[in-house]
């Protein structure tokens, strides 16, 4: 996508996004709390899941769990993508062809498409099994799902920091500058 | 103390984290996952003590019921973080968020098992001065780790 890559380059001229970038606090304040608020959103996200699950909270009614505590989890979402955009903003090229960051993009549309699933199906009839210490097996199984995504969103997440994979690092295998999307030459 | 640290950094466990190129990024990413868990199983509970959360649930059911978790969170941090602080121990020794770290991380979890523990096994549903008080205490204690934690990478 030559398009997007143009739009991402011009983003990247744009002096706010070389302010940050360069910036010697800023940048490190944005990651810390792009880091720590990982805490309060994977954390209470986990709780959930492990509800779902049926293995903790279990005397707690399932929908006081996806109702109060996700408010919580909400908000600290929009932290994290608040936090992400702009860390993306601050080197859009590098992270475009960055191969973790493509992983992590894919695994956010799964655990994005969990989370529309659960909703719109699963929950919907959740006071048939609100009190049920263990859930039906279509809860448990959003529940797995949704915690092995954003463990790996996690992972995916911390290996962007590396650069292994990286397009200015050739020789890389095909298969490698494939999945980054190196334009050939270029580098 | 430096020559303490320099032994941890020979050691053959930092020794060998070191000079592998993937063992630190996935143990430090297995650190984050133990970060997650521990944020979960801690802030359920200190955000219930400040009203928040899940309100209707007995503070002290919430802690009872989270309190595995935490205690694996805990396990999973420091198996994640001694071989972490070995493979660059001399850097830690330089490094003032690692003293931070290494002094509020005692302070907190001294304050967890003992204050907080004592505070959480209020049986009324209501918040009080002291839960909220606790639940703060916790929050700003368990920040100041992990904030210390973060920025040690930076120096």
């Amino acid at each position: 996508m030559p398009s997007l890559r143009a739009f991402l380059e011009w983003l990247a001229a744009t002096p706010w996004s070389i302010a940050l970038l360069e910036s010697r606090y800023v940048w490190p304040l944005v990651e810390s709390t792009h880091v720590l608020t990982l805490a309060l959103f994977v954390g209470t996200a986990a709780m959930n899941d492990l509800r779902l699950l049926g293995i903790t909270l279990m005397r707690a009614p399932a929908s006081d769990v996806t109702g109060r505590l996700l408010r919580v989890t909400r908000r600290a979402f929009a932290v994290m993508v608040t936090t992400g955009l702009l860390l993306f903003y601050s080197n859009p090229v590098h992270y475009y062809h960055n191969v973790f960051f493509r992983i992590k993009l894919l695994l956010l549309i799964v655990a994005g498409l969990n989370v529309w699933l659960f909703h719109g199906r699963i929950h919907r009839r959740v006071t048939q099994w609100d009190l049920d210490p263990v859930p039906p097996r279509a809860a448990r199984v959003a529940g797995a799902v949704s915690l092995l995504a954003w463990a790996a969103i996690v992972v995916a997440g911390r290996m962007i920091a590396y650069n292994w994979f990286d397009c200015e690092l050739q020789p890389q295998r095909a298969f490698v500058n494939w999945a980054a999307g190196c334009v050939a030459g270029e580098h | 103390m430096l020559p303490f640290f320099e032994w941890c950094e020979a050691t053959w466990l930092g020794t060998a984290v070191r000079e592998s190129i993937w063992a630190f990024p996935v143990i430090e990413a297995v650190h984050l996952l133990g970060l997650s868990l521990l944020g979960g199983s801690l802030l359920i509970v200190d955000l219930r003590m400040l009203g928040i959360g899940l309100t209707r649930q007995p503070i002290a059911l919430l802690a009872r019921d989270a309190r595995p978790w935490l205690l694996a969170a805990i396990a999973v941090m420091i198996l994640t973080g001694v071989p972490l602080f070995l493979s660059e121990a001399v850097k830690c020794y330089y490094s003032t968020p690692f003293r931070v770290k290494v002094i509020a991380l005692p302070l907190a979890l001294v304050y967890t098992f003992v204050v907080r523990e004592r505070v959480a096994q209020q049986p009324a549903l209501e918040t009080s001065r002291r839960s909220r008080a606790a639940g703060a205490v916790s929050i700003a204690l368990w920040l100041t780790v992990a904030a210390a934690g973060r920025w040690i990478g930076y120096s």
